[in-house]
């Protein structure tokens, strides 16, 4: 066996490990087994409640919502981001709004949204469409502004009007960060629609389904109801990466 | 007054009365050019000879680049005129090389697509623009794989594809802007052959600017000695061997020596405060 062989196999190596740890753990009784329950328990619970269970219904909702929110923030965003990238000017005018309302963490706006949407899925998806948007709209603006100038210059040397500069240049010089924006924006979006899945009088999704299990005490379901969350920010991650290795593949080049 | 005196300068320094016949195709008349405080030139005269490969040298931060840049209307004039041949800027084409290929070149379209890109702009519909492009290789007999994105290639190449995206518009003037140095000195010394080669069979006046003497000169028919800022010319040193020059040019004495007098000229200046 030589290594090159094996080197595909090394991030699995780093699962089988937790894996075996978390036996040992349940095994020689470290923790409390009410607390934690054995991986096969769990990815038992995890194997019905996807398969035709509460919690497959629910991962959808979850997705559904995240997906929403990703899209609405995207639509309003990319087109913002890259008017305000085009003048600096413009943008170091509302710079400290953006700044301001992106420090800002979205789940203190639960509230207000709460009394403006009612409370409903339409509360859930715009309180993570507004997160995910200011990140991807300073993303975007950013990548705008920091195109290069060479490339500028080049295209204006050739002759390029400012909207052919806009539209050739500037739009694919930021599209890297537009996509570290988009990575950001949709697990930003994940996170506020589990946490309000949570709280404000839910009934479906991934949060609510940690909750309840929580409450019911039924620990292989809340921790594959977890896993679950963690498979989703992992697979969402990967989606735009993917999409961003092969549309952007000059990044950095 | 400017124009006697360039020439007066020009025959002096070239020994070759046929210097002053050649017809001017860019005039600079008063260019003046502030950077802040410091005063990059001031009202500024030249000009600069058709069909001709003139050489920019001088002390570091003389503002270099930032003739040809205003020469090309990258940067804006603070004051002054330049004209081609009577006409403004917008009424030529001209075609113009970055010292970083890497930051010119757009690396989300393939080396091909960037040669055309200019051809694009000007609506030239693509079974032309391909049709030039090839004319273009086959002039130059470049063997590049232009499918491949300029990342794909190495240095040298990208800049040949840079020269090639400034060519292809077939320019009344290129300019170039230290154009090898970021090379590796190999594929300086190859890009050096290919620049007099295009320059050989387009007869396009060509401006470039370098940071080395030795490819000032053996590139060059004249060589603009520029001062400190604000730059005034130092000298305009014709050097008329015939070409193809190659490697023995290098210690030909009429090289030599017109090096030497560039390097004397060059020293003067920078010893100035």
């Amino acid at each position: 066996m030589n290594k090159e062989h094996l080197e595909p196999w090394l991030p699995t190596l780093g699962v089988v490990a937790l894996v075996i740890v978390w036996y040992l753990a349940v095994w020689m009784r470290v923790v409390d087994p009410v607390l934690l329950p054995s991986p096969i328990d769990t990815f038992g619970a995890m194997w019905t409640g996807m398969k035709g269970g509460k919690l497959g219904s629910d991962f959808l909702v979850t997705v559904e919502r995240t997906v929403y929110a990703t899209l609405i923030a995207s639509a309003v965003s990319i087109p913002l981001g890259i008017f305000l990238g085009a003048s600096e000017r413009l943008y170091r005018s509302v710079e400290f709004v953006i700044d301001f309302f992106r420090s800002t963490p979205a789940s203190a706006m639960f509230p207000l949204f709460l009394v403006l949407f009612g409370v409903g899925d339409r509360t859930k998806i715009s309180v993570a469409a507004f997160g995910a948007a200011l990140v991807i709209l300073f993303n975007v603006a950013y990548g705008v502004m920091n195109a290069r100038k060479t490339r500028l210059l080049a295209a204006k040397a050739m002759g390029a009007s400012r909207f052919r500069i806009l539209t050739d240049v500037m739009l694919l010089e930021s599209l890297p960060q537009t996509f570290v924006g988009l990575r950001n924006g949709v697990s930003l979006a994940l996170v506020i629609v589990v946490v309000a899945e949570m709280f404000i009088g839910s009934t479906d999704g991934l949060g609510n389904r940690v909750f309840e299990a929580q409450q019911l005490f039924a620990m292989p379901d809340m921790y594959a109801a977890i896993f679950a969350a963690g498979a989703l920010g992992y697979g969402l991650n990967l989606f735009f990466l993917t999409i961003e290795r092969r549309f952007v593949h000059w990044a950095g080049r | 007054m400017a124009v006697s005196e360039l020439q007066r300068r020009d025959t002096s320094a070239a020994e070759t009365g046929a210097a002053a016949a050649v017809p001017a195709h860019v005039t600079i008349r008063g260019l003046t050019k502030r950077f802040g405080n410091a005063s990059i030139y001031e009202s500024f005269d030249f000009d600069i000879p058709r069909g001709k490969l003139v050489s920019i040298f001088g002390p570091n931060g003389c503002g270099k680049s930032t003739l040809i840049n205003m020469i090309a209307g990258l940067i804006p004039v603070d004051a002054g005129e330049i004209l081609f041949a009577g006409k403004p800027l917008n009424q030529i084409t001209f075609g113009y090389v970055f010292q970083n290929y890497r930051e010119a070149l757009f690396p989300w379209l393939r080396s091909l697509e960037n040669i055309e890109y200019p051809l694009k702009l000007r609506k030239v519909p693509k079974p032309e623009r391909r049709a030039k492009v090839e004319r273009l290789v086959a002039h130059l007999s470049v063997k590049i794989d232009l499918n491949c994105y300029p990342y794909q290639l190495s240095g040298g190449q990208q800049q040949l594809v840079s020269i090639m995206r400034a060519l292809v518009v077939d320019p009344e003037i290129l300019f170039l802007d230290e154009p090898f140095s970021a090379l590796d000195y190999e594929m300086t010394l190859f890009m050096r052959e290919q620049l007099q080669r295009i320059f050989m069979e387009t007869k396009t006046t060509t401006v470039l600017v370098s940071h080395d003497l030795e490819e000032a000169v053996y590139l060059a028919d004249r060589i603009l000695l520029l001062s400190r800022h604000p730059a005034r010319i130092a000298d305009f040193v014709a050097y008329d061997a015939a070409r193809p020059r190659n490697d023995a040019t290098l210690s030909d004495p009429d090289f030599v020596r017109i090096k030497a007098h560039c390097l004397k000229i060059f020293q003067r200046e920078v010893r100035k405060k």
